[in-house]
């Protein structure tokens, strides 16, 4: 593969991911291995059922896996203990949700500011002030999250993953609440951190146009990853969903 | 739409069980009171019935005084020859002359009186159907007594031992000779303490009337009928004589008992009240919440055309399903409650089974399910309203104005304020009670309306200190998030403390103001007096004033005593001095009228306002009753002042002969300049050696001992109201663990951010102890302006002082915060143990 030159950010290494036994054993990952290189952009999508999502929690350290390693950075994410994971996800990992996921208690500014505060780590402020410009916040940073717009709150989202400098932001449907317009902003904002800063960004998403900001497109079906496309277009993606469906439909039946 | 409220009902078990357990310990409360009052009434009469049962009638003189708690007052000694005179009437098989008296106390192996819950003194006159011999036998010498089973087990005394007795005279020694215990194999009859001597030492040392009885105690010949008995009896005696039957006697005596039982009873229905009144509070806020949660589905019963009606419904059974499950559970457990209460209670009482009245019962019931349902009522209308739109949208937590809120509350509070001022004040007369009850929870309630405005400035400066760390600052944004929920909560809280508080202020101002009366009203230094543990105050030998005042180092001694009596006829209270001037100068006593030298026999003086109350003056004179003899009418010799420590009529010494304790309770001693207290304590110690039940104290030490009692009855409403608190503390749990469940896809967010489980319990912890602090500090407020009310209500009856009781105060809020740590602990692992993965992908 080309991205084999960079270092991974994350990788996975034979990850299954199995629930339930016997007769009512659901199995959403099979030997799943994928390396995600750093500073780049990458969207997994799939059908649905296709187990895209699960492997995202798994590469995030949201889920245990049942068979098989995951590692972030030079982190073996699969040995570690809750307050590891803990640490993990305090230091190493971002997050962006469909929800936002905001505190309503908190100004943006506070919420934008919250993983650090709970590290008890203080802000770059030059660093701070550059992402707040990126996403355009700058006068609304001490508005509560009820008196933002859908997009507005996921760029604090955004925001708050961003300025802790994680070794990778795990993005699940950050746009599947939002507008078109609101939805290419963030879309945009997430990929010009990509280019500009050297963020590792991990998408997962089932909109064609969403997937084309990204660098690099994995395709998963069956929990297994059954192809990729490099700096994808919108219409490549549509194609090769489509290609995907009938297949997706004839191994669950 | 009953299946679907029965189903949504089975899928929040928690909630079900904590807000069920509020309901459940209020109804325990009101149950258990109702079941102790009815076990304790059937046990007493059942008493009564018995230790009369021996006695067909019996006959003594009409007391001179009715004593106010309705019991027989001291009634003149009967003589031998009335006894002879009923003996010889036809129809009696036996009449026995009874000497009885509740004066003699034996002195147990630590030297000290045994105390007793009842005292029988009484002489020997053979076994009976009741009275049996256990070991021994009965006295035949003066110097040879009997003593009741119950009273050698608690001293440990046993039959051959020479022991110390007190009587009218002062401590003498007497061989015990014989044990005896009562029928059905009892140590007693209802847990009294008795002594029997013989008739003759009996008379000489309980009456100071040899030849003289209490009573005569009369049995009808086969044959006669008791009614028939009675009526020769009183024709033989004349109508100077009070002549009943053994049935007649029982229920009188019970019936005496019944007002105390009833303030009994009530004063522990009046804590019941105040737990169920609490419970609302923890009601109305579970289903407030609940309806809040559930505004989706009810929205979409609407939309699937559930009528507004359908949806009460909906609620209001949810209340009543709670209510009737938690009625019988605490019914249940109030019955044991009032067994085990009467247990504790009773005593030594005999027990006549558990009384389940039919009262407690329909009191369960209906107050258990009354309740929750009137508490349910509000969230069950709000719910109704709900429109199917919101269905849609993610509308659970709109924040409403508060103005309504306050207005409200500041009218209710108005109205409790001016309740309560009128009914202190004491312009109320009969309507008393329903003003200070009904000011007392208009109060509450305002004050509960309130909160929520209140809330936020006291909220966010408490949430400040916590404020340092982040999962604190997360938990103080919590805290006032919801103004109403957080203010609902504390009020709970609130009402428990604020009563506490009161009682702790009345009680410190009443021990300062005693302090205080003593330190200026009174110019002596040391006080002998004794601790009263039994009916009767300890009194002490007249010899022990001669002998204080030889003592060197004493200036001046000067005793009390006190009667009951009747003044020109009306009921009253009258004191006896040895040393009038000695008195007065002690007590700065100041002469208006008259003069206060020592009295001579047909003397008396009086104060001022008594004395024109009674319309006398210097050289007047009044008619006076006392416990024994005739009336005797005194003159009045000079008027004095009102002061803070003695105030009526004080009588000389010589009037003391007539009185039902003849000895002095109660000796003020001044010293000599330049004596010393501790040295002149000592002696007078070695002069009460043989009054063990006395002792002297400085005048500190003294105030300490007269206000010991207070803090035994503070205690006693602490433990009380402790169920209240319970109550509102199941309260606190039960809002931070229904806000979790709201909080949940938030708290999986803070996981995935990177938040410790350590961090969110500590999140959780700021929340809790915000709210209990903040009740705490509403129940100390409203607490110590009800106690300022109470105590200047009293002012006139000398509570001058207004004592802040500090180190309660911040005892409270130290166990307001440790109660909040208590309160978020589930709640807080709850949190903690948030799947994030559940959490976030929860829609």
């Amino acid at each position: 593969m080309t991205t084999a030159i960079k270092p991974a950010a994350a990788r996975a290494v034979d990850v299954w991911k199995v629930y339930g036994h016997g007769e009512a054993q659901v199995i959403a990952l099979r030997g799943v291995s994928v390396e995600l290189a750093q500073g780049e952009f990458t969207a997994i999508m799939g059908p649905s059922g296709s187990g895209k999502s699960t492997l995202m929690h798994c590469l995030a350290g949201l889920d245990t896996v049942t068979r098989g390693d995951v590692y972030v950075g030079s982190t073996q994410v699969t040995k570690l203990s809750d307050s590891g994971l803990t640490k993990l996800r305090r230091d190493k990992i971002g997050f962006i949700f469909q929800q936002f996921n905001l505190l309503p208690t908190l100004t943006a500014e506070e919420n934008i500011l919250l993983p650090l505060s709970i590290a008890g780590r203080k802000p770059d402020k030059d660093w701070y002030q550059t992402v707040i410009k990126t996403v355009g916040l700058e006068e609304r940073l001490s508005h509560k999250p009820t008196e933002l717009s859908g997009g507005q709150q996921q760029r604090v989202a955004c925001a708050r993953s961003l300025v802790s400098r994680p070794d990778v932001i795990f993005a699940d449907e950050p746009t599947g609440n939002l507008d078109s317009r609101s939805g290419a902003e963030v879309l945009g904002f997430l990929r010009n951190s990509v280019r500009e800063f050297g963020q590792t960004i991990v998408m997962v998403t089932h909109d064609p146009t969403a997937a084309s900001y990204a660098d690099r497109v994995i395709f998963l079906a069956d929990g297994q990853i059954v192809d990729e496309l490099l700096s994808p277009t919108v219409d490549q993606v549509h194609d090769k969903l489509k290609s995907l469906d009938p297949h997706a439909h004839s191994g669950d039946v | 739409m009953l299946k679907a409220t029965m189903k949504s009902l089975l899928s929040r078990k928690l909630r079900l069980t904590l807000s069920a357990l509020a309901v459940v310990l209020g109804v325990m409360f009101v149950a258990g009171s109702l079941v102790l009052s009815s076990t304790l009434n059937k046990s007493l009469d059942s008493l009564f019935a018995n230790i009369y049962e021996a006695t067909d009638v019996q006959a003594s003189h009409k007391p001179n005084l009715q004593r106010e708690d309705g019991a027989p007052g001291q009634a003149d000694p009967i003589q031998a020859s009335e006894v002879d005179k009923v003996k010889g009437l036809p129809g009696v098989k036996s009449a026995t002359g009874v000497v009885y008296s509740d004066g003699a106390r034996l002195i147990g192996k630590n030297g000290k009186v045994v105390p007793s819950q009842a005292r029988v003194a009484t002489n020997w006159v053979g076994e009976d159907e009741i009275v049996k011999l256990r070991e021994g036998r009965g006295p035949e010498a003066d110097d040879e007594i009997a003593i009741n089973a119950a009273l050698a087990s608690s001293s440990r005394y046993k039959v051959g031992d020479t022991v110390g007795v007190l009587t009218l005279q002062t401590k003498k020694e007497f061989k015990i000779v014989g044990i005896v215990g009562y029928s059905g194999n009892r140590d007693s009859i209802g847990g009294e303490h008795t002594i029997a001597f013989t008739t003759p030492a009996a008379q000489q040392l309980l009456l100071d009337k040899p030849g003289f009885f209490t009573w005569i105690d009369v049995k009808a010949a086969d044959g006669v009928s008791k009614a028939k008995l009675k009526a020769d009896v009183q024709a033989a005696l004349g109508d100077t004589y009070v002549v009943k039957t053994g049935e007649e006697l029982g229920k009188d005596q019970a019936k005496a008992l019944e007002p105390l039982m009833n303030i009994f009873r009530n004063v522990f229905l009046g804590f019941a009240g105040v737990s169920l009144f609490v419970s609302i509070f923890l009601i109305i806020n579970t289903f407030s919440i609940i309806v809040a949660q559930r505004t989706r589905e009810l929205a979409l019963m609407r939309a699937l055309g559930a009528g507004g009606g359908q949806v009460i419904g909906s609620v209001l059974l949810e209340a009543l399903v709670i209510g009737l499950i938690s009625s019988v559970l605490g019914l249940v457990l109030g019955i044991g409650v009032g067994w085990l209460l009467t247990k504790l209670a009773g005593g030594d009482l005999p027990s006549a089974g558990l009384v389940v009245p039919p009262s407690a019962i329909i009191a369960s019931f209906v107050i258990g399910v009354g309740i929750t349902a009137v508490a349910a009522l509000a969230p069950a209308l709000r719910a109704s309203r709900i429109p199917p739109i919101a269905a849609m949208r993610d509308a659970a937590n709109t924040v409403k104005p508060l103005t309504k809120v306050t207005i409200s509350g500041l009218v209710v509070t108005a109205l409790g304020v001016a309740g309560l001022w009128v009914a202190l004040a004491g312009d109320a007369g009969d309507s008393f009670w329903l003003l200070l009850g009904g000011g007392l929870l208009l109060s509450f309630i305002g004050v509960a309306l309130l909160t929520p405005i209140i809330s936020k400035p006291v909220v966010s400066v408490l949430g400040a200190l916590f404020s340092w760390s982040m999962p604190g600052k997360l938990g103080r944004g919590n805290s006032a998030r919801n103004p109403r929920r957080t203010a609902i909560t504390a009020a709970a809280l609130m009402i428990g403390i604020a009563l506490v508080t009161g009682v702790s202020v009345i009680i410190s101002s009443f021990k300062a103001s005693i302090s205080d009366m003593y330190n200026t009203g009174l110019n002596a230094e040391l006080i002998i007096a004794g601790e009263q543990t039994g009916p009767v105050p300890p009194t002490f030998a007249g010899s022990v004033i001669d002998q204080a005042k030889s003592t060197p180092g004493v200036s001046s001694v000067s005793a009390l005593y006190f009667d009951g009596a009747k003044i020109n006829g009306e009921n009253g209270f009258v004191y006896a001095v040895n040393d009038l001037p000695a008195t007065a100068q002690m007590f700065n006593l100041k002469v208006s009228g008259g003069s206060l030298g020592q009295l001579q026999a047909g003397q008396l003086v009086v104060d001022e306002d008594t004395a024109k109350d009674k319309k006398l003056s210097a050289g007047g004179t009044v008619q006076i009753q006392t416990s024994r003899g005739e009336p005797v009418t005194y003159t009045v010799a000079g008027v004095f002042k009102k002061s803070t420590l003695l105030n009526g009529f004080v009588l000389p010494q010589e009037a003391t002969k007539n009185f039902q304790a003849t000895n002095p309770a109660i000796a003020y001693i001044k010293l000599a300049s330049g004596a010393k207290v501790s040295e002149v304590q000592a002696s007078i110690d070695k002069i009460l050696a043989d009054s063990p039940d006395v002792s002297a104290a400085d005048v500190s030490s003294y105030v300490e001992q007269q206000t010991k009692g207070l803090d035994g009855l503070l205690t006693m409403v602490q433990i009380l109201l402790g169920l209240a608190m319970i109550i509102a503390v199941l309260g606190v749990i039960n809002t931070l663990a229904l806000s979790m469940i709201e909080r949940t896809r938030e708290l999986g967010m803070l996981r995935a951010v990177g938040m410790s489980r350590g961090q969110m319990m500590g999140m959780v912890t700021v929340e809790s102890v915000v709210i209990s602090v903040f009740g705490a500090i509403l129940g100390i407020a409203v607490g110590i302006g009800l106690g300022w009310a109470v105590i200047r209500a009293l002012h006139d009856i000398g509570i001058k002082v207004f004592a802040l009781p500090w180190g309660t105060v911040i005892a409270y809020l130290i166990v307001a915060a440790v109660v909040g740590v208590i309160a978020a602990f589930i709640p807080a692992i709850r949190a903690a143990r948030t799947d994030v993965l559940r959490a976030i992908s929860y829609e």
